[in-house]
């Protein structure tokens, strides 16, 4: 294996400041490895040379990045995994893309996704399915599939993508990579084509911990152009702890029992038992309102998506069909230009916010919203941070789920508890079930990035995952 | 059948005159090429988010609290969801349930609401017409989408056309001295709309309404209001009811022609904008909305005319004028005196500024004094408009003393008599409003001089009668 291959971003990063590595052969060794990407990760990689703008003497040192394609990219199609942005460029830059630039790392590619974030397997982006590279007849996860298989393949040694409902901690799991959503408003969503702006919320993908926090630190801080970004209270810290000690873990029932696979259960209960080890206490507890998280999402999601998808009508730019009238052209455009998953949310979405609807679905969804966010609040009370496997089950194989929407759905039934109540929560690799990565979740309260990235460390430490036999 | 009262409420949108649009950085447009003033967020560019402009706040908190009304502690911006070209997002951001204003008052109408919301872009339809249908192709302009908008609308209150018109005229004085607007309904900074029902007098139930809209001239509002009450009477009268629907005024013709019935009505799905934060004005917004309140019209033509006897159309002039209105109350003497002087100069100049409070109150001294005839002094105040100066100093210069109190004056009655015997012999013959023509002869004789009631006593005295 390549000495570059083997070193994580940070690491790299040190090499470069320590004048050990030549930014150039850097670059070069990414771009080119991921120009010979065959998992379909990418939807666009940069062809040209080190972009020598990039200030390599920021922290990130020069580590080139793999972007989500639905962060808007001066120049770059942004195109959110849709046909009907094909070929967009946008003439901005999204913030966080921008603070990633700014802090030294240039923009090697973009990833492929779910349609406009909505999927949990990738294989919903019009530009192809991506493969997971444990096993390339199964899926990566979603809808940030191909920012996970890219790390977890080396073709970039980092990336970022966005959670809605798990898209960066589910992906991340089925990949055997580190994966975190950071409290909703600590990164700008400015730029990122929205999906459900109450939800959505971007985040890194990584080797490990130690990369997580320092791309998180690059990214997160308040943005004028995001009324609803915040920033994070006190700067990101680069985790360094080994032991729990002290730390309370509350497991909730309702979030590790039916339904999880019995390899997934057992690969968490293994990782309780190394926390125990470490010094934390680990007790059993309930989050009674979780199980209703997937309905009240799934209706929240699709109404804030029929609403932000409205402006793809074919008028300013994207894929316009021609149509005889002004509605045939709306009409035509967007059944050419959506695909199959993404008309189906904006059905129901448009369905729950119509009058003599709203109440009933929209209404009430963000009633048990508040129920969950509240159950959270009063978990804090008791514990540090709630744990829980990140996704049921391992990678499932391509077409496995296509047919049925909700057994895609499920996948989710781990994570959207967290997105609802707008808090933190990291997926570290913990180990393998019948040789494919399953997930281990932390999830804290709200601003509590750094007390995750800690926990997550140590636990890291303690498991030794080596995921190296998916890049080598 | 009794008589029929008209029930009228406006729906009035201003245009804010902030330099930037209402969620975006691009400033205001006044006729630039089309699409320059444009950026992502007004484009509605994937992954653009919106970020309230706090001056079209501010405004909105002095349009409150000038308006009399309940400012509400946290509003909130909803999304009004529709597809059309000139809208960019594919919904608008409005206020909807909790609107930043609630209540409130201006003279005898009041106030249902005020909230704030962006407006939409302009579409160009090409070909002759200029209307959608004929047109070969529409083309959309999005410099003015986004320009932010106070929706103000009022309670039923109004109960004609004339009334709507005067009350329209009080709200945009209002709003032009807030400096919240530019107000100008021809182009389009002041848009309204009406809502009428016609209902048996002395009864308190509404009837059916109708909405009227594009009326663009205080003129058409009073035109549309009296045509739409007409027909409502007309049905109702042959025995028909008034179907809810919303109208076009067509200025030309004077016709009004249905735009779509509720029956189509959009369901706009409105829901809390997601991309925004509620809007909570601090103690400190609102001192600040507070200070920078001007007197308003309607308070200061009750001052003048409680405090100062002005007569009510002078008092509203000066009211609606607020600079006539200050400079009025710099000039010294007696205020009503001064009132008709100020108006005079009105009358001449575009500006209080030809003349300083300083010499119209000198001026005035020098009629109240008799030193100068009032129609001299009109005369003063041409050239003092004209090339500027001391009154004092001009009545000397051109000798436009009063006369005093010779026999000159006399003299010259006794020959103006003498030379109008005709003249004479009518007002001997009963009619003494014949005087006047003597009185012309004698100003002229005199070059104005002449004090009109001495000329009057004089011509009196000489003819017995």
């Amino acid at each position: 294996m390549s000495d570059i291959l083997a070193l994580t971003a940070a690491q790299a990063a040190e090499r470069v400041h320590a004048g050990d590595l030549e930014r150039g052969e850097l670059w070069r060794f990414y771009r080119d490895r991921a120009r010979a990407d065959d998992l379909n990760a990418f939807t666009w990689v940069c062809d040209g040379d080190d972009p020598e703008a990039i200030d390599v003497s920021g922290p990130l040192g020069g580590v080139p990045i793999g972007i989500k394609d639905l962060f808007a990219t001066e120049g770059v199609p942004s195109q959110a995994g849709s046909k009907i942005l094909e070929g967009y460029k946008p003439p901005y830059t999204a913030t966080a893309v921008r603070r990633l630039m700014e802090a030294g790392a240039p923009v090697v590619a973009k990833t492929n996704q779910d349609e406009f974030a909505m999927g949990s397997s990738t294989e919903n982006s019009a530009y192809g399915p991506t493969l997971n590279p444990w096993d390339r007849a199964r899926v990566p996860g979603g809808s940030s599939g191909g920012s996970a298989a890219a790390v977890a393949a080396g073709t970039v040694p980092w990336s970022i993508g966005t959670d809605t409902g798990g898209s960066i901690r589910q992906p991340a799991a089925l990949c055997g990579i580190v994966g975190l959503k950071p409290t909703y408003g600590a990164i700008s969503r400015y730029g990122m084509i929205a999906f459900a702006s109450s939800l959505d919320q971007a985040g890194p993908f990584t080797r490990d911990t130690t990369d997580a926090a320092l791309l998180l630190g690059a990214m997160a801080a308040p943005d004028p152009c995001d009324s609803t970004s915040l920033g994070l209270p006190e700067p990101v810290r680069l985790p360094t702890a080994t032991d729990l000690k002290g730390i309370r873990l509350g497991v909730p029932e309702e979030l590790t029992g039916e339904g999880i696979e019995p390899g997934v259960l057992a690969a968490f209960n293994e990782t309780l038992d190394r926390a125990r080890e470490l010094g934390a206490t680990v007790e059993t507890m309930q989050l009674p309102h979780a199980p209703h998280g997937l309905s009240a999402y799934y209706l929240i999601a699709p109404a804030e998506c029929s609403s932000n998808l409205a402006r793809y009508d074919g008028v300013r730019y994207g894929m316009r069909a021609d149509g005889k009238d002004l509605l045939s052209m709306y009409t035509q455009t967007r059944e050419q230009g959506f695909g199959n998953e993404v008309k189906r949310r904006v059905l129901i979405g448009t369905y729950a916010l119509s009058s003599g609807y709203y109440d009933a679905y929209y209404g009430r969804a963000q009633k048990v919203r508040t129920l969950i966010a509240n159950d959270f609040k009063r978990a804090w009370e008791r514990f540090d941070f709630v744990v829980s496997p990140t996704a049921p089950g391992v990678a499932f194989e391509l077409g496995a789920k296509t047919a049925d929407p909700l057994a895609m759905y499920l996948n989710d039934f781990c994570t959207v508890p967290m997105s609802l109540a707008g808090i933190p929560a990291i997926s570290i690799p913990n180990g393998l079930s019948d040789g494919l990565p399953v997930g281990f979740q932390i999830a804290g309260p709200a601003f509590s990035e750094n007390r995750i990235l800690d926990a997550a460390h140590a636990l890291e430490q303690s498991i030794g995952f080596d995921g190296s036999s998916a890049y080598a | 059948m009794p008589e029929l009262e008209p029930v009228i409420g406006l729906e009035i949108h201003v245009q804010l005159n902030t330099r930037t649009k209402m969620f975006c950085g691009c400033e205001l447009s006044f006729g630039e090429e089309p699409n320059t003033r444009t950026c992502p967020v007004c484009l509605g560019l994937p992954g653009s988010l919106p970020v309230v402009n706090a001056q079209a706040i501010q405004y909105g908190l002095m349009m409150g609290l000038a308006l009399e009304s309940e400012i509400a502690p946290r509003s909130i911006f909803h999304r009004k969801n529709y597809f059309y070209p000139d809208l960019a997002k594919g919904y608008q951001i409005s206020q909807y349930d909790i609107p930043l204003c609630a209540g409130g008052r201006l003279g005898d109408v009041r106030l249902h609401r005020i909230h704030l919301e962006e407006d939409a872009a302009k579409l160009v339809h090409l070909g002759e017409s200029g209307r959608i249908h004929g047109s070969s192709a529409s083309v959309v302009d999005y410099n003015r989408g986004g320009t932010p908008l106070a929706e103000i609308v009022t309670e039923p209150d109004l109960h004609s056309a004339e009334q709507a018109r005067e009350w329209l005229t009080l709200l945009r004085e209002t709003l032009r001295q807030l400096g919240v607007s530019d107000v100008n309904m021809e182009e389009g900074s002041l848009r309204c709309d009406a809502n009428i029902s016609v209902r048996p007098a002395g009864t308190s139930e509404l009837g059916t309404k109708t909405e009227l809209k594009n009326m663009n001239s205080f003129r058409f509002l009073e035109k549309g209001i009296n045509a739409e009450i007409e027909r409502q009477k007309a049905l109702i009268a042959a025995g028909e009811a008034v179907v809810q629907e919303t109208l076009h005024f067509d200025p030309v013709s004077g016709g009004l022609s249905p735009l779509r019935s509720k029956e189509e009505a959009h369901d706009y799905r409105y829901f809390p904008e997601p991309d925004l934060v509620p809007v909570a004005p601090t103690p400190e917004m609102l001192e600040a909305a507070r200070a920078a309140l001007p007197e308003l019209p309607a308070a200061r033509a009750e001052r003048y005319e409680r405090d100062w006897s002005l007569p009510e159309d002078t008092a509203r002039l000066f009211a609606y004028e607020p600079e006539w209105g200050d400079y009025f109350e710099r000039v010294d003497g007696e205020p009503r005196v001064v009132a008709n002087w100020v108006t005079e100069l009105r009358a001449r100049a575009d500006s209080p500024a030809a003349v300083s409070p300083a010499a119209l109150a000198k001026l005035i001294a020098l009629v109240d004094s008799r030193v100068v005839t009032a129609g001299n002094g009109r005369v003063v105040l041409d050239k003092l408009v004209a090339e500027g100066g001391d009154p004092a100093a001009i009545v000397e210069r051109d000798d436009l003393g009063a006369m005093g109190d010779s026999g000159e004056l006399a003299g010259i009655v006794a020959k103006v008599i003498e030379d109008n015997p005709d003249v004479v012999e009518r007002i001997r013959g009963g009619n003494p409003k014949a005087m006047g023509a003597l009185v012309g002869p004698v100003m002229r004789e005199t070059k104005g001089k002449a004090d009109g009631a001495e000329v009057n006593r004089l011509l009196r005295e000489q003819l017995g009668v």
